[in-house]
């Protein structure tokens, strides 16, 4: 089990660790449901170093990034990241992925689960190209502040200015030697920042961050994975593993909006034939009751499964149990009822508009 | 993370506290910890029947499900109607008021296999 550059940081504040994709990663320190209020309301530190960084280079690393992402990358430019999705040529999501332009270089950010399998996926596709691939996972760290507090907090703290940077945008600072990389961008719902610095440096700036705004009103509280995942659920964002699959495409996964329209990509002519006559997408639920529904959980209308559970909780600040799921599309509008079957029961739920939380 | 001496524990988290026949049942800190705030708890019938290794009920935090294994076989006597209400009982108190059955136990050699209270210490600081 791999330890993140933060484990240290973890252990002293009292974090429960869980394994997650072969790491060690906090699940909790005061409490999921405090944590994800936290960062709703305040600002909130999530470690998420168990994420692949991997670098490319060369001349031709533009081509070989445009070709396996779904969404236009030649028209970046230096400072702009993007959400996108990998395929396989049937169409299958490899992974999502945050892809940003340096001067001279790309970054590709990668789900921790998905990282052993695209990096000889990736050097396939290099060769014969002038690329370079370079994985700066365990060299690297990387938390994400967020929460409505963080863009102001995080502007005094930084020595450099970050409330003037867009969405999906990034800037190159230098703190003590140490070169980082901040990105207006999250995971959660929230406005923020996610931060990629020295494996080294990971420690020292965790622990500045929340002892310099500790005498403040509202400081900066460290939140685990498990409130991660709520606050991605309530922001109606897909997760892979849930709502992303090799087993089937963007389209399907509801996710039609990373497919670039006038590009070409490993996967486009399969992804064009779903797009053409889509089987299912994803909706979000609310669900009557106490109980929730979990990945995998068979949804039913008019007594015939005709779909799945991807994620379900009961989100903290609705007080509602929630669920995404795939349907076909024609069950696909708001206020269709379904019913969704556990063990020894079924709940009754309601198709509701997906995000299910926007600030 | 201290346990209660008193009770025998299961590799699936769960304590037993044995008293005579009676055998009281429910999960432990550790477990708790893991499954974040709980939620819901689905708990049987006064009167069902168990084998050892059967599945009482189930357990829901904000971010999963889980189920609930007796380790003893047995009639179920009484569950902790407190949990329909209060369910983060379990994470606050988790081998006191947040015990969740008790059951009149029919055969008591399996608990044998359990672990003390130091053995599940060193097995979950694995």
């Amino acid at each position: 089990m791999q330890q993140t550059p933060l484990h240290g940081f973890h252990c002293q504040a009292g974090a429960t660790m869980v394994d997650f994709a072969g790491w060690q990663m906090p699940v909790t320190y005061e409490g999921l449901v405090a944590e994800h209020h936290y960062t709703r309301q305040h600002a909130s530190m999530f470690d998420v170093s168990h994420m692949g960084r991997v670098e490319f280079s060369g001349t031709d690393a533009e081509a070989l990034l445009e070709r396996l992402n779904t969404r236009p990358i030649a028209s970046m430019t230096p400072g702009q990241s993007r959400y996108s999705h990998m395929c396989r040529e049937d169409g299958g999501i490899l992974d999502d992925v945050i892809v940003s332009r340096l001067e001279d270089r790309f970054l590709v950010v990668c789900n921790a689960s998905n990282r052993a399998k695209l990096l000889p996926w990736w050097q396939q596709h290099a060769a014969g190209l002038q690329v370079e691939i370079n994985d700066r996972t365990e060299s690297t760290a990387m938390i994400a502040i967020q929460g409505p507090d963080a863009i102001e907090l995080m502007n005094e703290l930084l020595p450099i200015q970050i409330d003037d940077l867009k969405r999906y945008h990034f800037r190159a600072g230098n703190m003590f030697g140490n070169e980082y990389l901040v990105a207006r961008s999250g995971y959660t719902g929230e406005d923020g920042v996610e931060i990629i610095f020295p494996a080294r440096f990971a420690e020292t700036a965790a622990n500045m961050l929340i002892s310099r705004t500790a005498g403040m009103d509202r400081p900066i509280k460290p939140a685990g994975l498990g409130a991660r995942d709520t606050l991605r659920t309530e922001a109606g964002m897909p997760l892979y593993g849930h709502e992303l699959s090799e087993d089937w495409d963007p389209i399907s996964a509801g996710q039609a909006w990373v497919v670039g329209k006038d590009k070409d990509f490993i996967g486009r002519e399969a992804i064009d034939r779903v797009r053409a006559n889509p089987e299912k997408t994803l909706v979000g639920f609310e669900v009557d009751g106490k109980r929730t529904p979990r990945q995998g959980a068979p949804i039913e209308s008019d007594g015939q499964a005709v779909g799945v559970i991807t994620s379900g909780i009961k989100s903290p600040t609705l007080d509602k149990i929630i669920a995404m799921g795939f349907v076909p599309p024609a069950l696909a509008e708001a206020g269709t009822g379904v019913r969704i079957a556990l063990k020894a029961t079924t709940l009754d739920a309601r198709v509701v508009p997906l995000p299910f939380y926007k600030r | 993370m201290a346990v209660r001496k008193d009770c025998l524990y299961a590799q699936t988290h769960e304590w037993f506290l044995v008293e005579g026949n009676a055998v009281t049942i429910g999960i432990t800190k550790f477990a708790a910890d893991q499954l974040t705030d709980v939620t819901y708890v689905e708990l049987p019938e006064i009167g069902t029947e168990l084998a050892a290794g059967d599945s009482f009920g189930e357990i829901e935090s904000v971010k999963s499900t889980s189920d609930l294994y007796t380790a003893v076989a047995g009639t179920i006597e009484a569950v902790n109607e407190a949990l329909a209400d209060q369910p983060g009982l379990v994470n606050e108190d988790s081998q006191g008021q947040g015990w969740m059955i008790k059951l009149q136990a029919s055969d008591l050699t399996s608990l044998e296999k359990l672990m003390d209270a130091e053995a599940y210490e060193k097995f979950t600081a694995e």
